[in-house]
Parts: structure tokens; C-alpha cells; sequence
């Protein structure tokens, strides 16, 4: 029981972690400088706290409330899949399809939230994020496929050893690159971020503010941290490393990650969601399934 | 948990899906009064599946029972788009065109 | 162990069947949509309970994703209704409620008067495992029979429900030439 605290006081310790990093890097990537961008997270978490929460006219507060504040919830589940060391927080033999059943749950959240508000600005965002998420999801699932067939089992456990004299990354490039983006679209960040597109005056985040703000924000950072730390047992070798504890290779790989795609995201203008429809669906999805076939042949030639 | 609690929650749900089924007027609320019913009968096949044969034949059905709700779901959305488009309408009552 | 199963299993039970309920009762969309994935979701807990770990895992997954996709077809449909105005859009209701009933005490009535047999076999350690060489091995003809019906779904879909086609957008031989000139919402691709 007291370890099952410990390690859930953990859990949250590290998705505030890796959202911190997240938030630090898209403000570095905005323009300012190192201090301040690490002191960012820290005086928006303040600067929000200090405000009064409030409401729109016929709200549906129990689908607003729930989509908004589900988020980080949903960032510390997918970061308890994370084999950290030895075994996970939440073995389970099928947890690759568990990632993924989080990240799809995303959905449900991130529209509830444009729902919920009774606003048109919100609706549309929400709009945004599902129309985005049908041409990202598909070609994440069939990414996830990748290192569970070359590892031959569904557990992280088994996909990270798998990886011990060759990371996946390298022979999968197309899987890890449509993992990154499905990463991007699931924490609404750098291309895939027209569902809180300034141009509809916030999307989903237009009527939030105080406390409900914050977590919506910090779950947006969250979900990429706990996106980028899935990626480490899935195609970066899991704790594989010279010197460090594999538990500190596993955060430090994940901290790296979220620092890059926080950055690269943060330089990347945001696309109209009609726009990537079609190269998403008729270009990646082919793709990664070519990939997935290459990875198969590869795995029975070489038996 | 015994078989028969499993089956009598498995009949509550089938129960609960045929009362939507049969009375909403709505295409996609009748939808989802099948859909319970599908789900009624995959946690019936499960608990059959548990507490008589547990080997990996049974649970092909459940795949098969999976993939019958999918595609009822999508088959049904792509009609309901249709009949909406067609007859501006979105109510069982108003689809009986067959007989004119 | 075994009591915490079965209060476990008790509230998955009584989460689905009360969520389904609230389905036809909710006046919202939303609600009544998402209160169908709740009922889906204790369904899949429910499975994960009753060992199948995989199978478990995808119904929640496939459902959260089908719920997310019919709110966008109950907006569309019913237009927008986030003020929870009351509204009764059923027929034959106590026909429909009476077959409700009648079939429920069929069902239970035959669960709980059959002589079930014992349990055959016992359960392997892996059962997923088991799950996926029995569908690529002994059960193949499943695989490949669902693998096509997929397929067909996805093109009844598409054919049933698509206003614009390329064919529209860019002409009878794809190539821009014949086609209609209003092509507004262009492609990323071409």
C-alpha cells in the first residue's frame, strides 16, 4: 500500500517533470531566454492560481469539468505503462494496446472540452481536434504495430529487451517518425495544434482559465512528456546504457525527447487540419504499413 | 461471480438494448440500443467462455462478435448520413420510403 | 481474493447496465453518447476481470474512439441541444418497455434454470498468446473472412456516405481537366 503511494506521488512527480521540460522548451523555442524560460511553468502556474474561476451560460459543467481535468490523469496512466528500470508501475501484458487505448481516450477528453464550454469558439476547436485525430490515429496504430512484431509480444517489458544489441529506432525510422507525430497530435502541439489555434481565439482553451486552465495546459505538456517516455521502451532501447541506472536512462532519454519535439513543435507553423487530410491518409498510412511488412520479412528472413 | 451472475448482468444489458432499439425514433439512438445489445452478448460469450471452456477457440468468438459491432456501427453511420442527406431526416418513422 | 473479484465484477455490472439506462434518459447528446461509452468501458472492465486481458483492452479502446465519432454524428444530426431542454423522442414505449422486460426474464430465467455443464479445460498462462495463434493457426478462416468483411465495410461506408468523390473534385480522369472548377476545399496533397 505505501508503496503503491510512493510510487503514484512519483508518477505525478515525473509528468510534472517532463511538462516543466516542455513548457520550458516551447517558451526557449518562442525567443526567450534560458532562466526565463525555465521560470516560465512556475509563474503561469501562479499567475493562473491567483485567478477566479468562472463559467459560460449553460455550461455542461460535468462533461466540461471531466474532459478538462481528465488529461493529466490520462498523461500519469500512460507514464505508469512505462517500464522505469525493471518492471512498470501497471504491468500488464498488453500494454502497448493500453498506451494506445489512452491516447485514444484523448479524443473523448479533448472534445468534451469543446463541447462542454457552450461555445462556438470551443466547438470548433474540438471539431478541429477530431477531424486532426482521424488522420493521425490510424497511422499510430499501425506504428505501435511495429516494435510489438519485431519484439513478437504486446508487454513494454518485452519490446524494451528486445532492443538490446540494436534500438528499433534505427530500423524502423517511418514507424518512429509517425509515432512523433501521432505524439504531436495527441498533445495538440506544433503542426496538429489548430484545435487551439489562435485564430479561433483559443479553441478549446477559450473559455478556460484559473485552476481548470492550468490543468488543461499542463496535461497538453504532460501527454507529450508521457508520449515521449512511451517512445523510450517502444523504438530508444528502454534503460539500455553504459553508466546510469536504467531507471535514470529511461527519464533522461524521455527528458531529451520531450525537449526536442517541445522545441521542434514549438518552430512549426500550425497546419489548416484540411490540409494534412490528404497526406496524411494517402501518403503516411501506406507508408507505415510498407514498414510494418519490412519489419515482418525482416523478422522471418533472419530466423 | 458465477456463470449466473455474469448472464443475468449479460441479460440486464440485452434487455436495456432492445428498449432502445424498439423505441427510439432517432436512427443513431435505435443504434445504440443495438450496440448495448451487442455488448450484452460479448459479456455473455466472455463468462461462457470463462467458466466453461476457457481455451482460444472461445474467445475467436468474441472476436467475431467484435468485429460484427464494428461493422454494424459503421454500416449504420453511413446509412443514417444518407438517409439524412436523401430525406432530410434522421427518424425511423420517416425512412418507410420502401412502400411508395 | 475471490470476494474482491466479485465486488469488483458487481460494479462493472452495475456501472454498464445503470449507464445504459441513463442513455435513453439523458435529454444531452453528449451525455446520453458518452454514457454509452461509460457502459462500454465497464463492459471491457468487466472482460479484463473475466481474464481477457487483450480483448478487454481493445473493446475499451474501440469504444471510447466510436463514442468520440457518434457525438460528432448526434450534433450533426439532432443539432446542437447543450441546454438540457426536455425532450421525449420515443415510440411505442411501453411496447418497447414491455419487450424489454419480457425479454430480460426469458434470458435470466434461462440462466439461471439450465444445468450449465462443468468447466472443460483450464485456462492457459498466456492467454493472448493463445488468442493470436489460434486465429493466424487453427481459426485462420476467421481471420481471413473478418479481414475481408472489414475491407467491404470500409468501402460501403465510404460509397454510402461520400458527396464529393475525386472523381467530382478533379474530373473524370483525375487529371483537373473536366472538372467542376469550385474544387474550394483542396487536399494537402495534390
Amino acid at each position: 500500500m505505501a508503496e503503491a503511494l510512493v510510487g503514484s506521488v512519483g508518477l505525478v512527480a515525473v509528468a510534472i517533470g517532463l511538462a516543466w521540460l516542455s513548457c520550458a522548451a516551447t517558451a526557449l523555442a518562442g525567443g526567450a531566454t534560458p532562466v526565463v524560460a525555465g521560470l516560465r511553468p512556475a509563474r503561469e502556474g501562479v499567475r493562473l492560481l491567483r485567478q477566479r474561476r468562472r463559467r459560460t451560460v449553460a455550461a455542461d459543467l460535468h462533461l466540461w469539468r471531466a474532459g478538462g481535468w481528465a488529461l493529466v490523469p490520462s498523461s500519469v496512466l500512460m507514464l505508469a505503462l512505462v517500464p522505469l528500470g525493471s518492471r512498470p508501475a501497471l504491468t500488464s501484458d498488453v500494454g502497448v494496446v493500453w498506451a494506445n487505448a489512452l491516447d485514444v481516450a484523448v479524443w473523448a477528453f479533448v472534445w468534451l472540452l469543446g463541447w462542454g464550454a457552450n461555445s462556438v469558439v470551443s466547438l470548433v476547436g474540438g471539431y478541429r481536434f477530431l477531424a486532426l485525430a482521424l488522420g493521425y490515429e490510424l497511422p499510430l496504430m499501425f506504428a505501435l504495430v511495429a516494435p510489438a512484431l519485431a519484439a513478437q509480444s504486446l508487454d513494454l517489458e518485452d519490446v524494451a529487451r528486445a532492443q538490446s544489441d540494436l534500438w528499433f529506432v534505427t530500423w524502423m525510422p517511418v514507424a518512429f517518425l509517425v509515432y512523433v507525430i501521432g505524439v504531436l497530435g495527441f498533445s495538440t502541439r506544433g503542426p496538429m495544434s489548430a484545435s487551439v489555434g489562435r485564430e479561433i481565439g483559443g479553441g478549446v482553451l477559450a473559455e478556460l482559465n484559473s485552476v481548470d486552465l492550468l490543468v488543461v495546459r499542463w496535461g497538453r505538456h504532460a501527454l507529450l512528456g508521457a508520449g515521449s517516455a512511451l517512445a523510450v521502451p517502444l523504438f530508444l532501447g528502454g534503460g539500455a546504457g553504459p553508466w546510469l541506472a536504467p531507471w535514470a536512462w529511461v527519464l533522461l532519454k524521455a527528458a531529451l525527447l520531450t525537449v526536442a519535439l517541445a522545441w521542434t513543435a514549438a518552430r512549426l507553423p500550425t497546419a489548416r487540419p484540411h490540409l494534412l487530410m490528404q497526406p496524411l491518409w494517402t501518403f503516411l498510412l501506406p507508408a507505415v504499413v510498407v514498414q510494418d511488412l519490412l519489419v515482418g520479412v525482416i523478422l522471418v528472413g533472419g530466423r | 461471480m458465477t456463470l449466473e451472475g455474469v448472464l443475468m448482468i449479460a441479460s440486464a444489458l440485452i434487455a436495456v438494448g432492445v428498449y432502445g432499439a424498439l423505441s427510439q425514433q432517432v436512427v443513431v439512438m435505435a443504434m445504440m440500443g443495438l450496440e448495448l445489445m451487442i455488448a450484452g452478448v460479448l459479456l455473455a460469450v466472455g463468462g461462457l467462455w470463462w467458466f466453461l471452456s476457457p481455451d482460444p477457440s472461445g474467445q475467436v468468438l468474441l472476436l467475431v462478435v467484435l468485429a460484427a459491432m464494428t461493422v454494424e456501427m459503421a454500416a449504420g453511420f453511413a446509412v443514417a448520413t444518407l438517409l439524412h442527406r436523401r430525406a432530410g431526416t434522421d427518424m425511423t418513422d420517416m425512412a418507410a420510403e420502401l412502400h411508395e | 481474493m475471490e470476494i474482491l473479484t466479485t465486488v469488483a465484477f458487481g460494479i462493472c455490472g452495475l456501472v454498464a447496465v445503470g449507464s445504459g439506462v441513463l442513455v435513453f434518459v439523458f435529454d444531452s447528446m453528449a451525455r446520453a453518447t458518452y454514457a454509452l461509452a461509460l457502459a462500454f468501458v465497464a463492459t471491457g472492465a468487466a472482460l479484463l476481470i473475466l481474464q481477457q486481458s487483450y480483448l478487454g483492452a481493445v473493446v475499451i479502446l474501440m469504444m471510447v474512439m466510436e463514442m468520440a465519432v457518434m457525438a460528432v454524428y448526434m450534433v450533426m444530426f439532432m443539432g446542437m441541444n447543450p441546454a438540457l431542454m426536455p425532450m421525449s423522442m420515443v415510440h411505442s414505449h411501453r411496447a418497447a418497455l414491455g419487450s424489454a422486460v419480457a425479454v430480460f426474464v426469458v434470458l435470466a430465467a434461462g440462466a439461471l434454470l439450465v444445468p450449465w455443464p462443468e468447466r472443460r479445460s483450464a485456462p492457459s498462462e498466456e492467454v493472448t498468446r493463445d488468442l493470436g495463434n489460434a486465429i493466424m493457426g487453427s481459426h485462420m478462416l476467421v481471420m481471413l473472412i473478418i479481414g475481408v468483411v472489414m475491407a467491404a465495410t470500409i468501402v460501403v461506408g465510404v460509397v454510402l456516405s461520400s458527396a464529393r468523390t475525386r472523381y467530382d473534385r478533379l474530373g473524370d480522369d483525375l487529371d483537373g481537366r473536366s472538372a467542376e472548377r469550385d474544387d474550394a476545399g483542396r487536399g494537402g496533397a495534390r
